[in-house]
């Protein structure tokens, strides 16, 4: 609901406000719109904003839930905590890595399995059917099988690897371990990314496809200047919830590695915080900034890829 | 068909809630160390009363059967009547307001002699009880009888950490601790610092303002023995990440003298049914060479101070039939119960009425029952702090790994971050 009902009476832009009041049809679906949507924004903000707000409150105690007596006012302090703690910043210097690891191998392989889809002429279900699997399956499992996979006593990844020992252990330290981390987040969520990309895909016009080929264009050519540009917006959106997906990584990491070697991610140090130490005042704190990092990550993508998403729906 | 759905639906939360026979039941949240014998005693203890009893299953591990119970009480849940709870959680759940007070006779019986001190001193907060004690248990020094023979250690007395890692060493034997990162790594590093006459913490009641005593002569004494141990051949090829179990197979191994190995109470049964298989004793005889002695001292000269751990019942603050639940917790830690859970589970008991009858049975040597309850009487307890696992956690983290461990640094480095994290100036 981005278009918003202009007065004619507003001298200021009289042009766009006949322009408005020229379509009563157009008043008439906004305001049904406005009704439609109406229950699910409450329902958002009783469900969304209200743990929000609390958390906000909270994050200026300090609050330990086994001492609720105790419980005081402190500010800004645990926030000033968190800023200055070591750990903090290897935590979010981990999550980035993994954000921007995994984004950019599945925007890669979540493309070419677009265009597979896309394009395949035959058996199509099937292909379309088997690539969408992984996604199917719940997180915590797809940690656990991977976890086996790459366990140095029943898992067959060493046994694959011909430049890797038998009896090496992929938990044991961090570089390897943030692989095997990355590598089950890849497989379980490409499939997301070449979904959202195969939308984009189906929009680009064959029409302009076709032109450009009689033009003299090359496959390479067609794909840079004509198939990408048309598809900015589709990338876009899926590069956005990737990003914001990847940035709050915790099932695989609980599952695989439980935070040893130094693997921990934002999430995970938010969870311990609160789940395991009842610390509400500076897990809620961290929570915030976990809150306030997925939004300045939005912002630069959608900043990045220049795209007016209002404009796009107009379009459409 | 929604309203039939959610009818059924109803009516099947009621019957939980009230059992078949229109009794209330009372949860019972139990870790899975001897769930037979609780089932059978929950059933035994339901038998004529106005009340079921019901078994709920924990998962295996201490931090997540705490994190379960937590989120429950915390959210004011009234099914959860009875709970197992590690002893070093009741301080926490007690301050939290979580447990509902012992009173009475029980009580009196807990803090009046009754019950062995170690484990009576377990359930008390704040000058008052808060869980009755279910089972204690204790770590001894295993050893084979012959390697401290050719080492020349006269196991009658009490032996110190130094004296069982020179002898270990000389012989080519090895010494079985618990060093991974986890809490029995604490339970090592506590029955240290306190054998040397100190405390990982002090006036825990101040909560967050407790006194770290890490960085003192009892913490390095504490930090010496580890890094001997780290540095000596006698340490087992698994030491940083080695538990309970770990170093089970080297007392019997199939090649090698055997090992000295600190453990609870669980390693005389293991061994008594492994005999004539893999990782035990090859025969009878074998099995004879298995020595045990008090836990080794910190310091020549200062009793030790053995570890203390085992199992306490907590009553729910928010059950809804609190009286019924007192009573239950009474039948289901009574002697018989104790008894039986010793002798078929090697859960020994809590009380010297229990211990007694356990001694009467023949079931296990007397020598060893005199050790256990001498070692849960004069045993160490965790710090009974409402941030205790805050505490073991930074603990952990700085003491881990133990082949890091350097007299001169760790005791301080962890006192200073002990303090942080207590203040809420550090993450953890």
């Amino acid at each position: 609901m981005t278009t918003t009902y202009v007065a004619p009476d507003d001298k200021r832009d009289v042009k766009k406000a006949q322009k408005v009041a020229a379509s009563d049809r157009s008043k008439a679906e906004n305001s049904l719109g406005m009704k439609l949507v109406a229950p699910a924004i409450f329902l958002m903000l009783l469900v969304t904003a209200f743990p929000m707000l609390r958390a906000l409150y909270l994050s200026l105690f300090n609050y330990s839930l086994t001492v609720p007596e105790e419980r005081e006012f402190v500010g800004l302090s645990n926030y000033l905590t968190a800023l200055s703690d070591p750990l903090f910043w290897r935590d979010t210097g981990n999550t980035v890595l993994i954000m921007v690891i995994t984004v950019a191998v599945e925007l890669v392989i979540g493309f070419i399995f677009a265009m597979v889809m896309h394009r395949v002429i035959f058996a199509r279900g099937v292909i379309r059917t088997s690539i969408l699997i992984p996604y199917g399956i719940i997180t915590v499992v797809s940690g656990f099988a991977w976890q086996f996979a790459f366990s140095n006593s029943n898992g067959f990844v060493n046994g694959w690897l011909p430049f890797i020992g038998n009896d090496f252990n992929w938990f044991g330290e961090y570089g390897s371990s943030m692989i095997a981390i990355m590598v089950s987040e890849i497989w379980k969520t490409t499939p997301f990314m070449s979904l959202l990309l195969l939308a984009g895909l189906a929009q680009v016009s064959e029409d302009m496809l076709e032109a450009a080929k009689v033009d003299g264009a090359t496959w390479w050519q067609r794909l840079w200047k004509v198939i990408l540009p048309n598809m900015r917006s589709a990338i876009m959106v899926a590069v956005l919830f990737r990003a914001l997906d990847a940035y709050r990584i915790f099932d695989n990491i609980f599952v695989m590695t439980a935070g040893a070697q130094g693997t921990e991610s934002v999430s995970f140090l938010t969870y311990r915080q609160v789940i395991e130490q009842f610390q509400l005042g500076i897990g809620s704190a961290l929570s915030v900034l976990l809150f306030l990092s997925v939004l300045l990550i939005a912002f630069l993508i959608v900043k990045i890829f220049r795209v007016d998403l209002a404009a796009a729906r107009q379009e459409g | 068909m929604a309203t039939v759905a959610v009818l059924a639906l109803s009516g099947s939360l009621l019957s939980a809630c009230s059992g078949d026979s229109g009794k209330p039941t009372l949860n019972w949240y139990v870790n899975p160390d001897g769930v037979d014998t609780f089932k059978e005693y929950a059933a035994t203890c339901s038998e004529g009363k106005d009340y079921e009893i019901a078994v709920q299953l924990l998962p295996a591990s201490a931090t997540d059967q705490r994190t379960q119970l937590a989120r429950r009480l915390a959210a004011q849940d009234s099914s959860t009547d009875l709970m197992n709870l590690d002893p070093v959680f009741v301080a926490e759940f007690a301050n939290a307001g979580w447990l509902a007070e012992v009173e009475g006779d029980l009580a009196e019986a807990i803090t009046g002699g009754e019950y062995l001190e170690g484990a009576a001193e377990t359930v008390l907060w704040d000058d008052k009880v808060y869980a009755v004690p279910l089972w204690a248990n204790t770590q001894v020094l295993w050893y084979r009888k012959s390697l401290a023979e050719a080492a020349g250690l006269d196991m009658t007395q009490p032996v110190t950490w130094d004296q069982v890692i020179e002898a270990a060493d000389s012989e080519g034997g090895t010494v079985g601790v618990q060093a991974n990162k986890y809490e029995a790594y604490v339970v090592w590093i506590n029955s240290l610092v306190q054998g040397a006459g100190g405390q990982i913490v002090s006036e825990t009641e101040a909560g967050r303002d407790a006194k770290v005593e890490l960085d003192s002569d009892a913490g390095r004494k504490a930090a010496e023995v580890i890094q001997k141990l780290a540095d000596s051949k006698a340490a087992q090829a698994d030491f940083t990440v080695s538990n309970e179990g770990t170093s089970l197979g080297q007392m019997f191994p199939e090649e090698g003298p055997g090992e000295f190995m600190t453990n609870w109470t669980f390693v005389y049964a293991n061994y008594k049914g492994l005999v004539g298989k893999p990782g035990g004793p090859a025969d009878e005889e074998e099995f004879k060479d298995l020595g045990w002695a008090r836990y080794p001292a910190t310091v020549e000269g200062e009793p030790s101070k053995p570890p203390i751990g085992g199992i306490d019942i907590g009553i729910g603050a928010y059950s809804e039939n609190p009286e019924e639940a007192m009573e239950a917790a009474e039948c289901i830690t009574s002697t018989e119960a104790q008894v039986d859970l010793a002798i078929n589970d090697g859960l020994m008991p809590s009380t010297n009425a229990a211990y007694d009858e356990v001694g009467a049975s023949g079931e296990f040597p007397e020598d060893l029952l005199d050790l256990y309850r001498t070692s849960v009487d004069e045993g160490g307890p965790r710090p009974k702090s409402p941030f205790y696992s805050q505490i073991s956690s930074a603990v952990q983290s700085v003491w881990h790994s133990p082949t890091s461990v350097d007299p001169d640094s760790t005791p301080k480095e962890s006192a200073e971050f002990l303090a942080d994290v207590l203040a809420g100036r550090s993450l953890l």
